[in-house]
């Protein structure tokens, strides 16, 4: 039996009714958005990236507790971090949520990315908690396009 | 929905025979029942559809319409009976009348190819409304970005019903089609769909009937509602995917041309020209869903079976014991509260995304729909990217609604 708490941990909660770096960003030099057509859930990711850092980000949009408690999270996390190690980490999140990968590996428990390892049980909620990194990885690379989850 | 008020006591469902005609009803979902509260997206089937689709490949399969020996004539003669049948669901005047499609967005897309391209220029104009399924908007656009015509879209009101006044405003000369729907799946209002047929025939314009929701839940009467083109699917009347049907107005439908070409729906074909079938033939392509689409037929008789006012009576106790228990819980917003209903309760739980309300209801053995339901114009209207959905069926119960109605509870404790 899967257990609901293990997906609606109480940081996912937590971070879904109280998003962090919510909001536009002022002097940001890279955005992108991203669509779930599932769900109608659109995000817009903003970064500043000064040389192979990233220097700040901020997310928009509304979705589900998931996405935006995951963009949420994703941000805290990218910020600062040189641009390798952020391509790095959503590498790493990906396995996650998707099976290929068990939580507890260091960077993901420090960075509370562990958190949605439970999502791993819920198929149809992997893009909703990828959503934001697609989109974040879009703006990195600077594609102007929508992204789109499907 | 006017259930009739006779003086004897109206017709009961006997829900219990209902349910052990579903076998998918007892499955269990994660070790829990089964609550299917989906039937909107698509209708659970009874072991009598089941057992006539496997009884045709084991009894009487062979191609229709084209064998001379004894299983194609059974398999014939199965299928222009599921045709008679459809015809009297639907009070047509003459069998000839009903085609045979994949359902309710085939139909609409027979109609803009068949009659529409010939009918729809530049200058024209038709009329939709704000609560049309994607099936019945986006066929239109296509049209449109070819022929230039121009499309109007009908408002509601905050409850969801067509503004009656508004509709009236649109109608003028150039309006050659009104295309809309019987009942909206995204939140269930039933339309005034005689009055607007009613208005759009004085203006002379040609009208197209979405039924796909209305087909499960209302007794239909083509002739009575005074349209030209009704469409519906198989699967959301308790029958197969991919058979559902179109009724047209016989002299509409002998005027058009062929939509499909193919075998089946001609007399004659050489290199320099072909000579086309009658209707309702003319407009059947290829071989169609010949089992899917006999069993369509046991799945209406099954619905006449039960009586479309005993069907009504028990949808609308539902849909006022959903809409009583339901409306215990503080934070949760109807959206849809139309005088006219059928028994499908669109909703939002507080701020609470109704993506997650649909996961922990799944866990629960609860299957609703969550999203936009291809609805999203309508979506708009309301000012919400998506809602929870819950619809009801002839198998559905009050102790359905009441694990509905814990499972919100569950949801939000896990939000709280
Ligand atoms: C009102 C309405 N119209 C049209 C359709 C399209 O039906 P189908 O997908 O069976 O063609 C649906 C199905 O969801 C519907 O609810």
């Amino acid at each position: 039996m899967f257990d609901l708490q293990d997906l609606y941990q109480e940081i996912i909660i937590d971070h879904s009714k109280r998003p962090r770096n919510f909001g536009p960003l002022e002097g940001a030099n890279r955005h992108a958005e991203g669509d779930n057509p599932l769900c109608g859930d659109q995000i817009k990711v903003h970064l500043i990236v000064d040389g192979d850092t990233v220097r700040d980000v901020r997310f928009e949009g509304r979705g589900c507790a998931i996405s935006t408690a995951s963009a949420s999270v994703m941000t805290d996390t990218i910020k600062g971090k040189p641009v390798a190690e952020v391509k790095a980490l959503f590498e790493q999140f990906h396995r996650l949520v998707m099976g290929e990968e068990e939580p507890g590996s260091d960077v993901l428990e420090v960075d509370r990315l562990g958190a949605f390892a439970g999502v791993r049980d819920y198929p149809m909620r992997v893009k909703c908690a990828t959503l934001c990194w697609h989109t974040m990885n879009a703006a990195l690379e600077g594609q102007d396009d929508p992204i789109s989850t499907e | 929905m006017n259930v009739a008020t006779e003086h004897r006591p109206a017709p009961r469902l006997d829900l219990e025979r209902i349910q052990a005609d579903f076998p998918i009803l007892s499955e269990q979902i994660y070790g829990k029942r089964l609550v299917f509260l989906d039937s909107a997206a698509s209708a659970q089937k009874p072991r009598q559809v089941i057992d006539a689709e496997r009884m045709v490949y084991e009894r009487e399969y062979a191609n229709i319409h084209r064998g001379v020996y004894y299983l194609s004539q059974r398999a014939t003669d199965a299928f222009e009976a599921a045709r008679e049948t459809t015809r009297a669901f639907l009070n047509a005047r003459d069998v000839r009348e009903i085609v045979f499609l994949r359902g309710a967005t085939e139909g609409v897309n027979l109609v803009a190819y068949s009659w529409g391209l010939d009918n729809l220029k530049a200058g024209d104009a038709i009329v939709l409304s704000t609560i049309e399924h994607h099936s019945n908007i986006v066929p239109w656009q296509l049209l449109r970005d070819r022929l230039g015509f121009e499309i109007r879209v009908a408002p509601v009101d905050e409850e969801g019903q067509i503004d009656m006044a508004a509709y009236r405003g649109l109608l003028d000369e150039r309006v050659k089609l009104v295309a809309m729907t019987h009942c909206a799946n995204s939140i269930g209002t039933v339309t005034p769909i005689r009055e607007i047929a009613r208005l759009a025939k004085e203006q002379g314009a040609v009208v197209l009937v979405d039924g796909a929701q209305a087909a499960p839940h209302l007794p239909i009467d083509v002739q009575e509602i005074g349209c030209d083109f009704y469409v519906f699917s198989g699967h959301k009347t308790y029958g197969p995917s991919g058979a559902g049907a179109l009724y047209g107005r016989g002299e509409l439908l002998d005027a058009m041309p062929p939509w499909q070409g193919g075998g089946e729906m001609i007399t004659r074909v050489t290199f320099e020209k072909s000579r086309f079938h009658e209707v309702p033939h003319k407009f059947e392509a290829g071989t169609p869903n010949i089992a899917g689409t006999i069993a369509l037929g046991v799945a209406l008789d099954y619905i006449t079976g039960l009586g479309h006012e005993a069907i009504l009576a028990h949808e609308h106790d539902l849909l006022d014991y959903a809409m009583a228990r339901l409306g215990e819980i503080n934070s949760l917003r109807v959206i849809g509260t139309a005088r006219e209903k059928a028994a499908i309760v669109s909703f939002t739980l507080g701020d609470i995304h109704p993506h997650d309300v649909g996961t922990i209801l799944d866990r629960e053995g609860i299957a609703v729909r969550v999203g936009h339901h291809c609805a999203q114009p309508t979506m708009d209207r309301f000012d919400l990217p998506a809602t929870v959905r819950a619809s009801f069926g002839i198998y559905n119960t009050r102790e359905d609604v009441d694990a509905l109605h814990d499972g919100l509870r569950k949801t939000l404790e896990i939000f709280a």
